[in-house]
């Protein structure tokens, strides 16, 4: 038995000069293509780059109670959302904790398309019994490419039309290299793009008439390496990252709610009674008696400190734009637990180690001051950091 | 781009720099945020100094004269805040250096492939490059502290003097010996001895020597290349030591970012103001006047301009010490290097590389060999430019796309050698007017010896002489460093023994250009001494009014 590839492996793995691959979801996924990983984040940035995210899981959610059940699923309503909008979602156990997180299109008044990073189909399935709704999942019938950065729309608008005036969340079906996909105005790197869901079969022509069509404009594949850093800068959170899914935690310290996620904002209207989303109960109970126990934040290393630590120690400061796969823990001024750092990386855009942190609720005010634990010398020592809002990164050509 | 700011509504302010170059620039900044209203004059219609992008081509975008940057001190990047206003260095991935029969060395980001692609070269070549680069760090660990401080005043008996001179000494005493000999072979050395300890490949030992001679009066094979070699690479991108990175729209876009910041903190930008002289009063300065015979009263004036400027043009020499007046004629300001930027119709093409173009991502290092240097060297030595230049191009387009329209690209060539007094090699008189063009066509030529059908993409050439350097950023004989790479020039010596710390014998006026310690380069870092010099004499002067 082998790894599973996706429907653009064949190009990928020519374009893959460095061999590395990693495993999603079953399937093979870039690691880097480039040596660099920064090289393909700065496409990112500054030119175009695509990245492969066939592997996510896709659901179709169809039928008269579509909607009825989705609002109940998930935590944020969908009810206001408009066919030809999608949004991004989380759906949360019964004590309101987030069990996985993922982006609903509407494409009709019954019919949704759900993409997460999971399996879902059992959970799904399980919340619909009894409604008029039928949930598919078809994960392998479609491909999804991410095409992001401030020249995405250069390219991809005389191959697609259709998408001169697509608006931040929004998507269209239309045709590339006579092919019909689907382009929606989303990605995961805080950036202007574009993300295509492509029928399989078709999913290298569309691909190569995109590679065609980005040559002038520096178009690159990136990797998961340089998609963690844009994710970051983005504030997104990443599960198994930021968060594990509460469906598999042991215990309530690997759970979080969304408030605690930075996500509060998804609970717009929780007050509303006509909607008793799964977790709602526990919800609105942990915001009323304000029982949240951490608060997500961003950091941002003092760079001048950070370089004094290691000058004073003889040791060269090292830059690393690779996110740590680790938590780094959090100090307040006396010394006591603040916290931990979720992603931590240097960040090339921002020219300081930045990272997604969870603190105590009372030291979330922006300004502050943590310490992050640093070992030089085989000794654990801090380096303080401030207190910043999400996101670190948002051009304005993002939603422009 | 930066405007003017509105109309001053007085002419009186507490600071006023002179000179929009990046240390003007800088200086202008932390002088405005220190709280000290202040007032930045530049003689053309926008700011940058040498660093500057212009858009001579419709569509396609130059940097004119420097063209990288490295060595701008990150604390300068944190402190003015310039991530806010657009700093964005962008990544340069790779360097490629053509060889005369063909081969080619390609280095890039990947430890092991560098290594590789070394060993094809060399086998000893591969574990030397390590060796190499250790000891390098630990010189530039070594060098750091002096370059990131003033110099101390050895000439002075003062304590406060002392106890620079005396954390020096300590520091210096601090280091293994084979690391202060290493960093003194590099200063007084040759470069092309250095690497040779090393390496025996020729295109690895070009590679790494020629950048030794980059904007210096000297061959990799002068002792005192090697000083010039570890200047540049004290520099560091994102924390990766002699690293060098393209500054999003080129150094103009930078020092547009550091004109925003300034103007953030409330300094006023004045262009097409032209500073004719400081005006003095009782040996202290309180003004300038400009050439249309505007005045502007200060207590504070800071020249960004170079030393001969400074010293011999601002002011009336008559007014300063003899001895700096002759350290100031002394000073070296021999301009050997000049620019040559293309608009290319589509990437060049090295044969063996069809198709590929991963090699243009960084830059394209011209030095086969270090005799190939040398030689260019030899015909500069008498007056007369390289019939077979150096270059250090880069194909800027491949890195900020925006650089050029899609497709099409922009090619910067840094070209040495070409001797600001140029006379023909049979020692007749000539001049740079007369030559441009023939320089254009010997880099051309160059170029199209590596890059067979180089001459059809070009649609656009600008040919930028040691003169046209002069001419347009001010800078004296057209030296990119405001003033040449040489031990008696540098530290404590930069611009003149006794004057290295910002400060003038007339009271209230400051040198802040790159012809100060630890200038030369896109560093920002006299511009920041500078201020904080500023601003501790008017704390001083402030205590004792108090």
């Amino acid at each position: 038995m082998r790894i599973k590839t996706t429907p653009f492996y064949p190009r990928l793995v020519e374009l893959n000069h460095t061999g590395l691959w990693s495993h999603w979801a079953g399937h093979l996924s870039a690691t880097r293509y480039d040596f660099s990983a920064k090289y393909e984040y700065f496409g990112v940035r500054n030119a175009a780059a695509y990245f492969d995210a066939s592997p996510l899981f896709k659901f179709w959610i169809r039928g008269r109670d579509a909607e009825h059940f989705l609002a109940r699923a998930m935590a944020r309503d969908v009810r206001s959302l408009k066919p030809g909008r999608a949004q991004y979602t989380v759906w949360c156990d019964d004590e309101g904790f987030v069990m996985e997180d993922g982006v609903l299109f509407r494409h009709a008044a019954d019919e949704f398309m759900l993409t997460a990073a999971e399996p879902n189909l059992s959970h799904l399935r399980t919340l619909a019994r009894g409604k008029q709704v039928e949930i598919v999942e078809v994960s392998e019938d479609y491909a999804v490419l991410a095409l992001q950065g401030p020249r995405s729309r250069a390219i991809l608008e005389p191959l697609a039309p259709e998408i001169a005036d697509l608006s931040y969340f929004s998507f269209t079906p239309a045709k590339v290299a006579g092919h019909p996909v689907t382009i929606s105005r989303t990605g995961f790197t805080g950036d202007l793009g574009y993300e295509l869901m492509i029928p399989s079969d078709d999913a290298l022509d569309v691909l190569d008439a995109l590679i065609e069509a980005g040559e002038p404009h520096q178009l690159r594949p990136f990797g998961e390496e340089a998609l963690n850093m844009a994710r970051i800068e983005a504030g997104l959170p990443l599960i198994g990252a930021e968060f594990t899914s509460a469906r598999y935690a042991y215990n309530d310290a690997e759970r979080f709610t969304p408030t605690e996620l930075g996500l509060g904002w998804l609970l717009r209207g929780i007050d509303d009674d006509s909607r008793p989303f799964v977790g709602r109960t526990a919800i609105r109970r942990e915001l009323a008696d304000k029982t949240s126990r951490w608060a997500t934040v961003g950091i941002a290393v003092d760079q001048a400190a950070y370089f004094e630590l290691f000058d004073s120690h003889g040791v060269i400061p090292v830059m690393d734009e690779i996110p740590v796969p680790w938590e780094t823990m959090l100090y307040d001024d006396s010394g006591e637990r603040a916290g931990y750092a979720t992603s931590l990386m240097y960040s090339p855009m921002v020219q300081r180690y930045i990272g997604i942190a969870r603190v105590r609720p009372e030291l979330a005010a922006p300004g502050g001051t943590v310490h992050v634990e640093e070992t030089v010398n085989h000794e654990y020592l801090t380096v303080p950091a401030e207190i910043t809002s999400l996101p670190f990164f948002n051009p304005e050509r993002k939603l422009a | 781009m930066a405007k003017s700011s509105t109309k001053p509504s007085t002419h009186h302010y507490d600071a006023i720099v002179v000179g929009g170059g990046h240390n003007g620039l800088t200086n202008a900044a932390y002088l405005a945020k220190s709280g000290l209203r202040t007032l930045l004059l530049e003689r053309r219609t926008f700011v940058g100094g040498a660093a500057i992008t212009e858009e001579l081509h419709p569509g396609f975008s130059f940097t004119t004269f420097s063209y990288a940057l490295s060595l701008i001190r990150p604390e300068i990047v944190q402190e003015l805040d310039l991530v806010k206003h657009g700093f964005m260095p962008l990544y340069m991935r790779s360097s490629f250096a053509p060889m005369d029969n063909g081969d080619y060395l390609i280095t890039g980001p990947d430890r092991e492939e560098n290594l590789n692609e070394i060993r094809r070269h060399s086998r000893a070549d591969a574990d030397a490059m390590e060796r190499f680069e250790f000891d390098l760090s630990r010189v530039q660990q070594f060098v750091k502290p002096l370059f990131d401080n003033m110099a101390p005043n050895i000439f002075s008996g003062a304590p406060e003097d002392q106890e620079q001179v005396a954390w020096m000494l300590k520091h210096l005493g601090s280091a293994p010996p084979k690391v202060v000999h290493d960093t003194v072979r590099l200063l007084f050395g040759s470069i092309a001895d250095f690497v040779e300890d090393y390496f025996e490949s020729e295109i690895v030992k070009a590679s790494l020597a020629s950048p030794a001679i980059v904007g210096a009066k000297l061959g990799p094979m002068s002792p005192g290349s090697g000083l010039v070699f570890l200047y540049l690479a004290m520099g560091e991108h994102d924390g990766a030591l002699g690293a060098w990175s393209f500054h999003k729209g080129g150094n103009g876009g930078f020092t547009q970012v550091l004109a925003r910041a300034a103007q953030s903190f409330g300094c006023e930008i004045r262009l097409d103001s032209a500073v004719s002289h400081v005006v003095t009063s009782g040996g202290r300065a309180t003004g300038v006047v400009l050439e249309d015979g505007t005045e502007f009263t200060a207590p504070v004036v800071v020249s960004a301009l170079d030393p001969r400027r400074t010293f011999t043009e601002l002011v009336d020499p008559l007014e300063l010490p003899t001895d700096l007046v002759d350290a100031i004629r002394r000073y070296r300001f021999t301009g050997m290097a000049s620019k040559v930027n293309f608009a290319l119709d589509g990437p060049p093409v090295y044969p063996g590389l069809e198709g590929r173009t991963d090699h243009y991502q960084g830059f394209i290092n011209v030095a086969p060999t270090i005799e190939y240097v040398e030689r260019a060297w030899d015909t500069a030595k008498y007056g007369w430019y390289s019939e077979r230049p150096y270059l250090d191009c880069s194909i800027q387009s491949f890195i900020d796309p925006d650089m050029a329209p899609p497709g099409k690209h922009v090619m910067s060539c840094f070209t040495q050698y070409t001797p600001y007094h140029l006379k023909h090699p049979d020692g007749t008189p000539a001049n740079w007017d007369d030559e441009r063009d023939n320089l254009g066509d010997v880099v051309q030529r160059t170029l199209a010896g590596f890059f067979p059908g180089f001459d059809d993409l070009v649609l656009h050439r600008e040919v930028v002489t040691p003169l046209d350097i002069e001419r347009t950023t001010g800078l004296s004989e057209g030296n990119i460093y405001a003033g040449e790479f040489l031990a008696q020039q540098m530290y404590f010596f930069r611009p003149a023994p006794g004057y290295s710390d910002y400060r003038t014998p007339i009271e209230g006026y400051y040198q802040c250009g790159s012809g100060t310690h630890p200038g030369g380069c896109v560093i920002g870092a006299p511009g920041r001494f500078a201020s904080q010099q500023v601003v501790k004499d008017l704390a001083a002067k402030g205590a004792k009014k108090g």
